[in-house]
């Protein structure tokens, strides 16, 4: 009888002390959420939206030039990141003991722990000091390096979550291993695999550092690639920075909206993982 | 045995083993053309460097015919089955020795095709192991990567594996759902299914029925009759009844070696070595 109260004691403890470290991670996350949507939510407008920016001093306007820079700098930026960091990846899964794989996964590491203005340096040194003028391919490039070793890593540990009965059983049927890794590997690991990109894709929109020296930003709407541009998170900074209450303001709400394009892409992955066809087990 | 002599009207029977003079020749054999469908010379393989797992296994199993292989647990028989299908190939570090071969042609020659044995060498695992995909595809993976059908005759070939396996009935209103919904059981015979959807030449099936009900398991058996006019069979099971019911050659191994290798009759009713007798009447294994 005793030791039934003892136990149910300590469950319900431990239970509650879980619970507290659920809170307690949460409550940053909407402190930070509430405070972007009370400061930012009252300047997100229609003009905030489809306007460029207003002459310094001139009350309103809007971050479109921003929102369209961002979409091209990431979009390009994914278009070369995320094949190659896939195949980089199912390549170390499938080959793992080869001595490419070990030292792209080294590689890998290592990128993953650059600090991200360094790659930024980089992109500055290889493209923009060359060419003699800033541009947003150049951005692209810097974030395109730290998707690859982010989505490699993804890719890899979720090709290696596939059974290898399953492996077998492709293969017992007479596939050939390259149909086997893409038919049956890769095709179920699909939706892990989309998340990453999704994920990688929604840490690198936010991404400043690697922007300063690349992208530089713009005050104008721009879809040239070849040239600087603007976009959300060096608006922010731009526009926080500042001296006007006005900017302020701006720099509010134009996080909020990068906030929620974080948001958006991370609510995409979960439903992209929650597949039919998902590995059971 | 077995009802072989209703089959010997319909079909010439399995040649002898060549290898094997002492065995009395069937009466049938004579017109039988064809070798063994599965041969192995003094065949060795391990895992990695240290001793052998498997040790001078010398047996032929005839074309068109069922035949057991029993032996206490971890004795290699699974070993001994993916070693047929080159299943063993992923893994680093594995070493053979001695010859194997399938109709007639090495397993583990340098120029082998190994997706080409695999087609013709069919595989039911020890575990399931049914895709993540619909019951549908599972079965007709095979024959559209092979491209064995017509894609209009597909359904028909799906639904002729899934009643071959026994499954059909439980699954035909649910094609399109996920396999891995299944029971273990069913997937089990999905495996089945889908082996059979590729028409391989041999099929080796390795303890098929553990994990079915008696009712499941008796219509396996009654498919592995079946199917013994086309195919070649070789089954791996623990069950001693299963054995002398479905096969008419039995081999036994024990600690990775081929103790005996004879006509099911013998091997259970007068079998050479003690150990094999031993094992079969329960007293060790
Ligand atoms: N992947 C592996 N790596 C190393 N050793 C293995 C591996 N698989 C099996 N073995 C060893 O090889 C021996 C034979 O195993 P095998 O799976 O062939 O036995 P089995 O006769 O099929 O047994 P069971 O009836 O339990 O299925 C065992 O001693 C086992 O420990
Ligand atoms: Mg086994």
């Amino acid at each position: 009888m005793n030791r039934r109260i003892w136990r149910r004691t300590r469950s319900g403890l431990m239970v509650g002390l879980v619970g507290l470290a659920v809170v307690l991670a949460l409550v940053p996350l909407g402190l930070i959420l509430g405070h972007l949507l009370v400061k930012g939510a009252g300047s997100l407008d229609w003009a905030f939206f489809t306007r460029g920016p207003a002459p310094t001093g001139v009350e309103g306007g809007g971050v479109v030039h921003a929102i369209v820079g961002t979409l091209i700098i990431v979009g390009v930026a994914s278009l070369m990141g995320l094949p190659v960091g896939i195949a980089a990846g199912i390549y170390c899964a499938e080959y793992p003991g080869t001595r490419l794989a070990t030292a792209t996964r080294f590689v890998a590491d290592v990128m993953n722990g650059t600090p991200s203005i360094v790659v930024g340096v980089f992109a500055w040194t290889w493209i923009v000091a060359p060419q003699k003028h800033f541009s947003a391919f150049a951005g692209s490039v810097a974030l395109a390096f730290l998707m690859v070793p982010m989505v490699l890593r993804t890719t890899e540990e979720m090709i290696k979550l596939v059974p290898h009965s399953l492996r077998e059983a492709a293969l017992a049927l007479g596939y050939p291993r390259w149909r086997t890794s893409l038919a049956v590997v890769v095709r179920t690991t699909l939706p892990g695999i989309v998340t990453g990109s999704l994920l990688a894709v929604a840490r690198i929109a936010g991404e400043t550092a690697p922007l300063l020296f690349t992208a530089l930003g713009s005050q104008f709407l721009s879809t040239r690639i070849d040239q600087p541009m603007a976009a959300l998170p060096l608006v922010v900074f731009n526009y926080a920075i500042g001296p006007f209450e006005e900017w302020h303001r701006l720099a509010w709400a134009t996080a909020l909206v990068l906030i929620l394009v974080v948001l958006v892409l991370s609510v995409a992955a979960r439903i992209a993982t929650r597949g039919r066809f998902t590995l059971r087990g | 045995m077995n009802g072989e002599g209703a089959l010997a009207a319909r079909r010439p029977l399995p040649a002898p083993d060549p290898t094997r003079p002492t065995l009395a020749p069937r009466p049938a054999a004579a017109a039988a053309p064809a070798g063994p469908a599965l041969e192995a010379v003094d065949f060795h393989f391990a895992y990695g460097p240290g001793d052998w797992t498997l040790a001078g296994i010398t047996l032929a199993v005839p074309p068109r015919a069922v035949t057991a292989i029993i032996g206490p647990s971890g004795c290699g028989k699974s070993t001994f089955l993916r070693a047929v299908n080159r299943m063993h190939d992923l893994m680093p570090g594995t070493r053979h020795a001695g010859e194997l071969r399938v109709a007639g042609r090495p397993v583990y020659a340098p120029g082998t095709d190994v997706v080409a044995l695999r087609q013709r060498v069919g595989m039911v695992f020890q575990r399931p192991n049914p895709f993540p995909k619909s019951v549908y595809d599972n079965v007709a993976y095979g024959p559209r990567l092979n491209r064995l059908v017509d894609t209009r005759d597909l359904p028909d070939l799906v639904e002729r594996c899934l009643r071959q396996a026994a499954l059909w009935d439980e699954v035909k209103d649910r094609l399109d759902a996920p396999a891995t919904g299944l029971s273990g059981g069913q997937q089990q015979r999905l495996c089945i299914a889908r082996a059979l959807g590729n028409q391989p030449d041999l099929l080796l099936m390795d303890e098929p029925c553990s994990a079915l009900d008696p009712i499941a398991t008796q219509r396996v058996e009654e498919l592995i009759f079946e199917l013994k006019q086309d195919y070649t069979i070789v089954i791996v099971t623990h069950n001693m009844q299963q054995a002398a019911r479905v096969s008419s050659r039995t081999a036994f191994f024990d600690l990775g070696r081929l103790v005996e290798y004879d006509e099911t009759g013998r091997i259970f009713t007068n079998p050479a070595h003690e150990r094999t007798e031993a094992y079969i009447t329960g007293r060790f294994g």
